[in-house]
């Protein structure tokens, strides 16, 4: 069901024609899968490219934001210019029949930023915030952007392959007391 | 709200609201800046049960990470397990037999009317009716039996797997469960004789913690507390998985996106819930109640002990780096869980283990939006809002 079919023009959604004439450059790949559209995006077009969908398109609602790091997913890093990181977006539309878009977009080690979609989607902020603290991807003009489920005071990004599965050490207490002050 | 607004005296209290607080129900915290009673700014803060579930998704095998759903969600974990296991067959590309997605049906459902059970009762508890805490919880221990009867644990369910569950139905569970749908709306008619037109109910919910239909889509609401706003949106309907095309029933919806719409709205909820139960019930297929493909489910025991084939393949599962291997690739399943939208987002590098699993839950973004409803509102009301939204701190924080 994942399998990755070419389209052809016959054959591709509306909504995948439309986005095809419209970010010509900002495409790098795209495919249908079972449940709607998968499309990876260049960073420099993400955003107008997301808030395109929002507006444009209908896809108003947010499903999801999160991100993959692809250290040890040669596949992915050979396609996409060795990027590191994949942020991933979910969006999901009431009308048409493409329900379920999901874009992707490579981002390098050396350049850890993504334009924020707080400024579309309320509900980006504590997806973005999320993603950040678990793989420390940088999002430009979040308002406050500051981890969120593990404590301020934390070193590391959790959900990177680098990360060990048992942790870096015991935390030896919890400075309460320093947060407080 | 205008009588809180007289109220103000023009200085300002923070007032922190958990983690460890009666109406909480998890550990949670809101910090609230209040003057007088009204709330001025209200900020939610997440975390104090994360667990890491994602990062362990990358170090158990498929089926070992069933166990793991359970705790996302502890008031439905037969709908995480579902929502689970439909992903990764999705992604492998099968699909299970009849029999085993009407049981699953079947479960989903049951688990839904717990859940909302659940819920309504904590809800009305936390606001002062205590009468109906025990009539949700005296339906809803009649639930945990029949969870306890089918799948060997009241809480702790993991009864899915992928391909399939891991065992039939008891004899005697139609009995039970018919049982238990034709009582349940005789309880649920108490409960609205007890609440619905009850003055300190509607005071208490009615106009209270209100969004409007495009702020909620905005904040990213799903489930009830979406369809409370008037959005009829249900992904059993929109998107039908599993078997839920061949079921008929309503998606309710609200119209004011407040508490007491939530309140109704999950009430009618339960009501076609008991409908899709019933429906199963009366068409479920007969069958094998999984794939019967050794390489994706064990062998029944007597093979594993009486057959070399058996044998190897009761090995191959259960071995690390065998296993269920899905092709090299990345899927996203949601299913409707009775808080909202619950996805799975699985990348899988080919082996038996997942790449990266990412969970989208819904109590994440009810919580996110908890400013909104109640900026602006009585401190009082925080607790009514929050009861209404059903946060897990389980799935919350992952």
């Amino acid at each position: 069901m994942n399998e990755e079919k070419e389209l052809t023009e016959e054959t591709q959604p509306l909504v995948l024609k439309r986005l095809r004439e419209k970010f010509p450059d900002a495409l790098l790949a795209d495919a249908e899968v079972s449940n709607g559209i998968s499309i990876v995006v260049n960073k420099e077009n993400s955003y107008a490219f997301l808030e395109y969908l929002k507006t444009e398109l209908a896809y108003t609602l947010l499903v999801d934001i999160t991100a993959v790091d692809n250290s040890n997913l040669e596949s992915e890093l050979l396609q996409y210019d060795y990027a590191r990181f994949m942020v991933v977006y979910q969006l999901y539309t009431f009308e048409g029949e493409t329900q379920r878009i999901r874009v992707k977009v490579p981002v390098h080690e050396k350049d850890l930023k993504v334009p924020s979609v707080t400024s579309l989607w309320k509900g980006a902020n504590w997806l973005e915030r999320e993603t950040y603290d678990m793989f420390g991807i940088d999002f430009e003009g979040h308002p406050d952007l500051c981890r969120i489920l593990m404590p301020d005071d934390f070193e590391g990004h959790p959900l990177r392959k680098d990360y060990p599965l048992r942790g870096r050490g015991e935390r030896e207490r919890f400075n309460f007391d320093k947060q407080n002050a | 709200m205008q009588a809180g607004m007289e109220r103000t005296t023009g200085e300002k209290m923070v007032l922190n609201f958990g983690p460890q607080h009666p109406a909480t129900h998890g550990t949670l915290r809101i910090v609230l800046e209040l003057d007088g009673e009204t709330v001025l700014k209200a900020t939610p803060h997440a975390g104090y049960l994360h667990t890491g579930f994602e990062k362990l998704g990358e170090h158990l095998d498929y089926n070992q990470y069933i166990v793991v759903t359970d705790r996302m969600n502890y008031l439905s974990p037969l709908s995480n397990n579902f929502g689970y296991v439909l992903a990764v067959e999705q992604l492998l590309g099968i699909e299970v037999p009849k029999r085993c997605q009407y049981i699953r049906i079947l479960m989903a459902e049951l688990s839904r009317l717990a859940d909302h059970l659940l819920w309504l009762g904590t809800a009305a508890l936390d606001l002062g009716a205590f009468s109906v805490f025990l009539y949700s919880f005296r339906e809803r221990e009649k639930l945990y039996s029949i969870f306890e009867k089918t799948t060997g644990a009241r809480l702790t369910t993991s009864y899915t797997r992928v391909g399939g569950v891991f065992r039939d139905l008891y004899d005697g569970f139609e009995t039970d469960v018919r049982d238990f749908i034709t009582n349940l709306p005789k309880a649920l008619k108490e409960t609205h004789t007890l609440l619905t037109r009850n003055r300190i109910w509607m005071d208490r919910t009615k106009g209270v913690g209100a969004i409007s239909p495009e702020e909620a889509i905005n904040y990213g609401l799903t489930g009830p507390c979406l369809r409370a706003t008037g959005v009829s949106h249900d992904i059993r309907k929109a998107e039908p998985y599993s078997s839920y095309n061949e079921m008929k029933f309503e998606v309710p919806v609200g119209t004011n996106g407040d508490v007491y719409d939530r309140y109704l709205v999950r009430m009618e909820e339960m009501i076609q819930s008991c409908r899709i139960v019933e429906q199963a019930l009366d068409n479920l297929p007969d069958g094998p109640f999984s794939v019967e493909d050794n390489k994706i489910m064990l062998p029944h025991k007597s093979d594993a002990y009486g057959h070399i084939e058996g044998l190897i393949h009761h090995f191959k599962i259960v071995m690390d780096g065998h296993g269920v291997q899905p092709p090299l690739g990345d899927h996203y399943c949601a299913t409707e869980s009775p808080n909202g939208e619950l996805g799975f987002y699985i990348v899988s590098d080919g082996s038996g283990t997942a790449y990266r699993i990412r969970i989208r839950p819904p109590s994440f973004f009810h919580f996110q939006a908890l400013p909104h409803m109640l900026e602006g509102g009585m401190v009082s009301d925080t607790v009514a809002v929050l009861g209404s939204l059903n946060v897990i701190a389980g799935e919350l924080d992952r």
